[in-house]
């Protein structure tokens, strides 16, 4: 996902968690993201304080922990498994922009290693999620 | 927690109905009919988006003579225009690739879009769903509430049969269905199918003949919009 986008969507589930646990403060907020989304760091953080102020949440921005899964692929055909970024899977940059939009564009640019097939499982690597959120009420 | 989740309602509220075309059997004409109901709302002054989910087979691309197009990044992804509608589409990120993508796989990814795209303000926003009533369909419709649904379907038994079962589903969810289109008809194959499903307490939007020129009008707006098809569908469609 484009980094404003998960910003943004962050931005939201912490608000609404704030809403429905009647969380004064958040003292903590750990956000997981899939390597596969190729996010530029710097930008998910600075979209991130720019979305907070539209929403009024006021968070210290070292509350928000970021960290990346490395990602894991799997073959379905062979079961070879082998990790994106490995030698030889180098993709052009409007390769590399698609799957940084839709990470599950990887099965259109990306073979597997071993027998060459495309239908290989994301076993690790993918989406966002909030591991947890911390608060005082 | 899955933070994409809540940003789809977020990216659709400023939008005023949604409207899944759908047909269970592929070959029914739903494409067609998605990209030309879009053409003729847009046509007619409603702001129109038009979102290709149908991420095994998409081709509004082809139907509309899409190349060549990126959306705008800004905070998002803001779908290009195409002959007046907001166009969304896999095809951006596949080019002319084939996706093999796994049913999860698919949702995942059809996710993803919602998530990233800003359509703003439209009076309507076209969905050409994907076939049959599989996961990914029952995907969409759990993160796309307030749908409302139309029909797709030819004379073909095996056509009917599936559209019968597909109405059945969504009539179980309480999800609006506006109606059925029975398409490429011919005078001998007249079925009367959309006015035995409006027994069933669903509205016959009616009949659209079998329209020969639609082929040579695919990838041309223009001609698409002169066709009997693009004619009978703007009469029957249901926002008059
Ligand atoms: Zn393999």
């Amino acid at each position: 996902m484009h980094e404003w986008a998960l910003a943004e969507s962050v931005i939201t589930t912490v608000v609404d968690e704030i809403r429905l646990n009647n969380i004064r403060k958040v003292t903590k907020v750990d956000v997981m993201v899939g390597e596969l989304q190729q996010i530029d760091l710097e930008i998910f953080r600075f979209a991130l304080e720019n979305v907070m102020k539209t929403y009024e949440l006021s968070l210290e921005s070292k509350a928000i922990r970021i960290a990346i899964e490395k990602n894991i692929l799997r073959c379905e055909v062979c079961g070879k498994i082998w990790s994106f970024g490995d030698a030889g899977c180098r993709l052009g940059e409007d390769e590399a922009e698609a799957i940084h939009f839709i990470p599950e564009i990887a099965h259109v640019y990306i073979r597997c290693p071993e027998c060459s097939s495309p239908d290989f499982e994301i076993v690790k690597g993918r989406g966002v999620w909030i591991k947890t959120i911390e608060g005082e009420r | 927690m899955d933070p994409r989740l809540h940003i789809i309602d977020k990216r659709l509220q400023d939008i005023k109905r949604i409207i899944a075309v759908s047909g269970g059997k592929g070959g029914t004409g739903k494409s067609s009919v998605a990209s030309v109901l879009a053409l003729t709302l847009a046509k007619n002054g409603y702001r129109t988006g038009l979102l290709d989910l149908d991420f095994g087979g998409p081709s509004a691309h082809i139907i509309l003579g899409v190349e060549g197009l990126f959306p705008e990044e800004d905070k998002g992804l803001i779908p290009p225009d195409v002959s007046g509608i907001r166009f969304m589409s896999i095809i951006y990120f596949t080019g002319n690739n084939p996706a093999p993508l796994r049913g999860k796989e698919i949702s995942n990814a059809i996710i993803e879009l919602l998530a990233v795209t800003l359509w703003g303000e439209l009076d309507f926003l076209i969905i050409d769903m994907p076939p049959g009533m599989a996961d990914t369909t029952l995907d969409v419709i759990r993160l796309i509430r307030r749908m409302e649904f139309i029909l797709v379907t030819t004379p073909s038994r095996l056509a009917i049969e599936v559209a019968k079962r597909e109405l059945a589903v969504l009539q179980e969810l309480h999800l609006p269905v506006l109606g059925l289109i029975e398409n490429m008809l011919t005078t001998r194959q007249y079925t009367g199918v959309a006015d035995k499903a409006a027994g069933r307490q669903v509205t016959s939007l009616g009949s659209i003949d079998f329209d020969s020129t639609l082929e040579h009008a695919i990838g041309n707006v223009d001609k698409l919009l002169q066709t009997k098809f693009a004619k009978q569908l703007s009469s029957y469609h249901p926002l008059k």
